[in-house]
């Protein structure tokens, strides 16, 4: 069995796994566009911040391809696939035959059509390559706007910050962080960014970017009426599939790659994993693209297993985000803000401003399908639980989560039985 | 592989455990030098947690599943399964604390280090001859190792 996975992120590594745990022998060629081995792509802000050196961003070990049989062609893009050949062509001019294909693109930043984005000293931070152009102006640049406040922006702004560059943010929503937390969270997080001299502005977006006449950025009009001199600015609106490719190939994409049950493309034996996939979410049972971490490596191995003939579902995406900002972890998982005026949902929020933490529980049919969490978030996982295992929460046991917080002895007899002492014969999993 | 299970209707929740735990993961490998000294200067804390509820309590930690959700979800590379052992391993040098797998683990059976931005994971004491401390130290044989 030949197997080829184009693209070289977390989803490459999971279906890698997902491959091995039933197929040891077939050819593995994973093919990459940038020239490192897979790294871990959010440790790029640690990077950026100082925190970490590049020594510590492979995902996995030296011997890692080797050990799992696999050959890497890195810095090579795939121009063309051809699904009824079944084979691949790189600029390289090289075309593989597979049996299997992993279409792991990912995404690709969105650029927003404001007049003066192209052109140099605009950047973009979500690749080791933006983060090192970043660290090496950093020491040059006194001054940036970071167009965004989602995590990408809000990172690349912390860590811009920690290398000494003065820098505001931008965000058209009225909120920071407005897709995954709500306004409280959002607050929070804020705050812990004003105090510490990250400019946060918010209900306003990039009007115009402003050059000189050599060509350089002056700095950035907002749709308020005010200017923002500034030296760089990062455009960091999120990601958007990189389907490209796919299309072109005649496998249907919508948002994303329209994957199957077993995460299969339209295409025989073709399938797609990560960011650049619209798979099916557990909650909604929609197919969506949700574009986060766990979410990639998750596709990647039901979609590794599935091509060496497993023949499983994949159990739908949840979405969910750890991040913290200067020390205030954040944590954000399921349905945070559901419809205004829906009454099948009901809220359960806490906020204590002064010790700056906050928990949101989000109910829906007596189970919880998403919860917030600020500054104490050592019961996450617990949390969890009750929306992956959607567990019934009648009468009392609802109101036990809520006041007493998550247990395990909240959890249906059955399933504890099953996941901490189970008979013999259900052991394994 | 052979997995740690907990019986609810043995545990007695006399915490024997966590002790056996941190004494296993100390530097001096005494209790009570880890419990009275190494606790609060290095934060040593217990990988196994006794939750109790009423009169029922049962001592919890990792479960080394066969997928494990923090292995999907860490975005260092710290956290990985080992397909020899069975084991999900933690390499504390790569971990960033970014708290992405105690957010994934839906047993909650991962903690933040008290000091340091680092997790608690057990390790199923795989490098301590005679195996798990906790399960050589339980007076109730609520705490059992086999293959299941």
């Amino acid at each position: 069995m030949n197997y080829v996975i184009i693209g070289n992120g977390v989803a490459s590594i999971g279906a890698i796994e997902g491959i091995r745990r039933l197929d040891q022998k077939g050819k593995i060629v994973v093919i990459g566009a940038e020239d490192t081995a897979a790294y871990g792509r959010p440790l790029i802000s640690y990077l950026l911040a100082g925190k970490i050196g590049p020594e510590r961003l492979a995902l996995r070990g030296d011997d890692y391809y080797v050990k799992n049989n696999v050959e890497l062609k890195l810095g090579a893009t795939v121009t063309a696939i051809d699904t009824a050949k079944k084979t691949v062509t790189t600029d390289k001019g090289e075309s593989l035959h597979y049996d299997r294909l992993l279409i792991a693109t990912g995404g690709v930043p969105f650029i927003p059509p404001i007049p003066g984005v192209q052109g140099e000293d605009i950047y973009s931070f979500t690749t080791l390559a933006h983060a090192n152009t970043l660290i090496e102006l950093s020491g040059r640049i006194k001054r940036a706007v970071v167009i965004g406040g989602g995590l990408i922006g809000l990172k690349a702004a912390e860590s811009l910050h920690d290398r000494g560059v003065s820098v505001t943010i931008v965000e058209l929503a009225p909120r920071i962080l407005s897709a995954g937390f709500d306004e409280k969270a959002g607050r929070l997080a804020s705050n812990r960014l004003k105090n510490v001299g990250i400019e946060v502005n918010c209900g306003v977006t990039a009007k115009e970017i402003q050059r000189g006449k050599n060509g350089r950025v002056k700095g950035v009009l907002l749709t308020d009426g005010r200017f923002l001199e500034c030296d760089v600015v990062v455009v960091a609106i999120g990601v958007v599939p990189a389907s490209a490719l796919a299309k072109d190939a005649g496998i249907k994409v919508e948002r994303g790659i329209m994957v199957d049950a077993r995460l299969m493309t339209n295409a025989k034996d073709v399938y797609a994993a990560g960011d650049v996939a619209q798979a099916m979410d557990q909650l909604t049972g929609e197919h969506r693209v949700v574009p986060i971490w766990p979410n990639a490596y998750n596709q990647g191995y039901a979609s590794g297993r599935n091509m060496a003939g497993a023949k499983l579902p994949y159990q739908g995406g949840l979405p969910m985000n750890s991040i913290s900002f200067y020390g205030l972890p954040t944590i954000s998982v399921g349905v945070v803000n559901p419809p205004e005026g829906d009454t099948n949902f009901e809220v359960h929020a806490l906020l204590d401003e002064a010790r700056e933490t906050y928990r949101k529980l989000v109910f829906r049919d007596e189970k919880l399908v998403g919860y917030v969490l600020v500054g104490d978030i050592d019961k996450a996982g617990m949390y969890t639980a009750f929306i992956k295992f959607e567990m019934p929460l009648g009468g009392e046991a609802k109101d036990k989560l809520i006041n007493a917080g998550p247990e395990v002895f909240l959890w249906p007899a059955e399933l504890f039985n099953e996941t901490w002492n189970p008979a013999p014969a259900n052991a394994a999993r | 592989m052979k997995r740690v299970y907990p019986n609810k209707d043995f545990c007695i929740g006399c915490h024997i455990c966590e002790l056996a735990c941190i004494t296993a993961h100390s530097q001096s490998k005494d209790l009570i030098l880890a419990y009275t000294v190494e606790r609060g200067q290095s934060g040593l804390s217990p990988c196994k947690h006794v939750h109790e509820a009423g009169p029922t309590c049962v001592a919890l930690s990792c479960r080394h599943c066969d997928e494990p959700a923090c292995v999907a979800a860490c975005i260092s590379g710290a956290l990985q399964k080992d397909p020899e052992s069975g084991r999900t391993t933690y390499d504390r040098d790569k971990c960033v604390g970014c708290w992405s797998c105690l957010m994934a683990c839906p047993y909650g059976a991962i903690a933040r280090h008290p000091l340091e931005a680092k997790i608690v994971k057990c390790d199923l004491c795989h490098d301590r001859p005679g195996g798990p401390a906790c399960v050589a130290a339980c007076p109730n044989q609520a705490l059992k190792q086999e293959e299941r």
